[in-house]
């Protein structure tokens, strides 16, 4: 069990820049996820971490150790990625012995074939053991990676995109399974995703990576509900934030689309000030006596929920609304918004003005 | 669908099977006259037309193994019986086996010449394959400063024909005293060979998904343990291919033999022509020597067949 930190890492392949400078802490037995588009350094954070990559400068400190200029197998740190983690030739249960064989192990062969046996009791595949991995499902070979790197008790967990190869419903078993597998062993896990249904619901904190730039950190509630800039507000939640131009006038939003006004609870920034306001598309409202008239342009039902798109001028916003919501396409609706909820950004370099 | 079947396509079938035994067949005929010849009686070796139809012997392979002389004259009914059956055989085609004054048979020098071949195929191919491996390992899985020209490099060695350089290098050979030995012809051999290897390895090793030794070093094993715990198994079927084209280049080797070598070290690709037999050429002596020459790379295909078949099944997903 460890807390690892990065400070001040830059890794560079070639020309290009992976890492700029980040810093990032990880709390002891935190489910810290990062996430990220392709691209963002995501992988590469967690391959500085594994050992498999050496920063070009910074520092990684595991446990309060300098361990930058450690090996992967000194680091004690388990990975499982996306594929290719197991090994073709062995079977499952060699698979899971290989990590354990290893000379920094001094283990008997009664301990291994112990250990072995109850990891894979834990995950349910035990009869999968004497069989070839050439022969496993997508899913079975996610869960024994998982099991070959539960075997060995290491301190940090790193996990690269675990499930993004796997089908939804699986994926939604593994992600409660891999929640309550945390929970039990109480270790540190990294978990890379680029997908923010993921991050949120497993995450205890996310990291938003974008450009090798650590954004911002958070728990999942922090980030959706107070995201640094617009970046972030775009990158969770499922339809993304609605982001209207505008200008603030007279403590109202007066939106460049249709020149609606609307109400805003908290202003910050002078009289005339350009804005961009940011409204989750759970906090617009329909209303008969809403200030804003647009028109359906499309609609998803969801089942529970309804996902509408609106069109105001050319303008489109998303708005979330109860399945039992009674609307066609091209009708003309009335809208409001919550104006608690309402965000304002600088439309310029995209910070959160209400964070100061 | 395939239950069917029309005449048309049963023609065809048949019309393919039919000329695949004939390319067969045009294939083989050398082999077989090669094969042939090693079995037939001196007078019949050289007929025209060809004898197909004749008793095998086993004369050719005594000879071929014997030291021999002409003989003046016929031998002695004592001589003649006394003789053991190989040696009478050596006495119907009109020479008699040379033995050391003590009476030991003398051997031809076609024993030592093969062992020589077998030396030097071997361990030019075992230390072609393996730093080829280990080099192509390198390329593959680290950043290397100018990859690209180094390879090209190690390619370009290959532009020039062998014996361009054939003069030089055995002017330089005699100098540092590697002319007619085993060492030298290996050193040679191996340097042929390593670009090739470098670069089929390259190939191979590419193909299998460093995340696998990546595992394994996170598991606690080092860069070394991984290779050879992970990449050499997955390389198998490459290492393979590769030592069989090595083993076959080294093992048919003529020019270089030939001016490099000339008794101590000499292999059998210079020696086997040079069998002319006394008087004129014994054609079926050569043609056993030849025979016996084939085996090795037939028996080392024939060996590694399997890995050689199964083709890149890499890794458990494939990419």
């Amino acid at each position: 069990m460890a807390d690892i930190a990065l400070q001040g890492v830059t890794k560079k392949f070639g020309p290009n820049i992976a890492l700029r400078d980040l810093d990032l802490d990880i709390k002891d037995g935190e489910f810290f996820v990062l996430l990220g588009q392709t691209g963002a350094g995501k992988t590469t954070t967690l391959r500085v971490i594994a050992g498999l990559e050496k920063p070009n400068s910074g520092k990684v400190i595991i446990d309060g150790q300098d361990a930058t200029g450690w090996n992967a197998a000194e680091r004690d740190v388990a990975l499982v990625l996306q594929q290719y983690s197991l090994y073709p030739r062995l079977t499952v249960r060699g698979n899971l012995e290989f990590p354990l064989k290893s000379r920094t192990h001094n283990l008997t062969t009664a301990e291994i074939k112990d250990r072995v046996d109850r990891v894979a009791e834990t995950l349910q595949i035990t009869r999968l053991l004497d069989r070839k991995v050439e022969r496993l499902s997508g899913g079975e070979m996610q869960r024994v990676s998982i099991g070959r790197a539960i075997v060995r008790k290491p301190r940090v967990f790193l996990m690269d995109e675990p499930l993004s190869a796997l089908d939804a419903n699986l994926r939604d078993v593994l992600r409660v399974e891999l929640k309550k597998l945390h929970s039990e062993l109480g270790a540190t896990f990294v978990f890379v995703t680029h997908d923010q249904v993921e991050a949120m619901s497993m995450g205890d904190k996310i990291g938003v990576l974008n450009q090798g730039r650590l954004v911002q950190v958070g728990t999942p509630s922090e980030i959706y509900a107070r995201p640094i800039n617009t970046f972030v507000a775009r990158s969770v939640g499922t339809p993304p934030m609605n982001l209207l131009d505008g200008v603030l006038r007279g403590g109202a939003a007066l939106l460049d689309a249709g020149g609606f006004t609307l109400p805003v609870t908290r202003t910050h920034g002078a009289d005339g000030a350009r804005m961009r306001f940011g409204i989750r598309p759970e906090d617009v409202v329909l209303d008969d006596n809403g200030p804003v008239s647009a028109r359906v342009f499309d609609i998803e039902n969801h089942g529970v929920i309804k996902i509408l798109t609106l069109d105001i001028d050319g303008t489109h916003l998303h708005a979330t609304v109860s399945a039992q919501t009674k609307v066609r396409i091209d009708e003309v609706v009335r809208f409001g918004w919550r104006p608690g909820k309402v965000l304002s950004f600088d439309p310029g370099n995209g910070r959160n003005l209400d964070l100061g | 669908m395939a239950a069917v079947r029309t005449n048309g396509e049963r023609t065809i079938n048949r019309l393919a099977i039919v000329s695949v035994l004939i390319i067969t067949m045009i294939f083989l005929a050398p082999i077989y006259w090669i094969a042939s010849t090693a079995f037939k009686p001196r007078n019949l070796a050289t007929t025209i037309p060809p004898t197909i139809v004749f008793t095998p012997e086993i004369s050719p392979f005594v000879k071929l193994f014997t030291k021999r002389s002409q003989l003046r004259a016929p031998p002695s009914q004592e001589e003649y019986a006394a003789a053991p059956w190989w040696e009478r055989l050596v006495f119907d085609g009109g020479e008699k086996v040379v033995r050391s004054g003590r009476g030991e048979v003398q051997l031809s020098g076609y024993p030592s010449r093969f062992m020589n071949s077998l030396i030097v195929a071997i361990t030019s191919t075992v230390l072609a394959v393996g730093m080829g491996t280990f080099t192509a390992y390198g390329f593959s899985r680290f950043r290397v400063k100018g990859e690209q020209d180094l390879l090209f490099f190690i390619l370009s060695t290959r532009m020039l024909p062998p014996v361009v350089v054939a003069i030089p290098m055995f002017l330089m050979y005699r100098a540092v005293g590697l002319n007619d030995t085993h060492l030298g012809l290996i050193i040679l051999y191996t340097a042929f060979n390593l670009s090739f290897s470098v670069w089929l390895m390259k190939g191979f090793i590419d193909e299998i998904p460093k995340e696998y030794e990546e595992a394994a070093l996170v598991d606690g094993y080092t860069r070394m343990q991984a290779f050879f715990k992970i990449v050499l198994p997955e390389a198998a079927t490459g290492i393979a291919a590769t030592a069989v084209f090595c083993f076959i280049t080294a093992w048919n080797e003529y020019a270089f033999a030939l001016i490099m070598t000339n008794r101590r070290a000499q292999t059998a690709p210079p020696f086997i022509p040079s069998q002319v037999g006394s008087g004129l050429p014994d054609w079926t002596v050569i043609a056993s020597g030849t025979l016996l020459f084939l085996l090795p790379v037939a028996i080392f295909t024939f060996l590694l067949r399997n890995h050689l078949l199964r083709g890149m099944s890499f890794g458990a997903i494939r990419k």
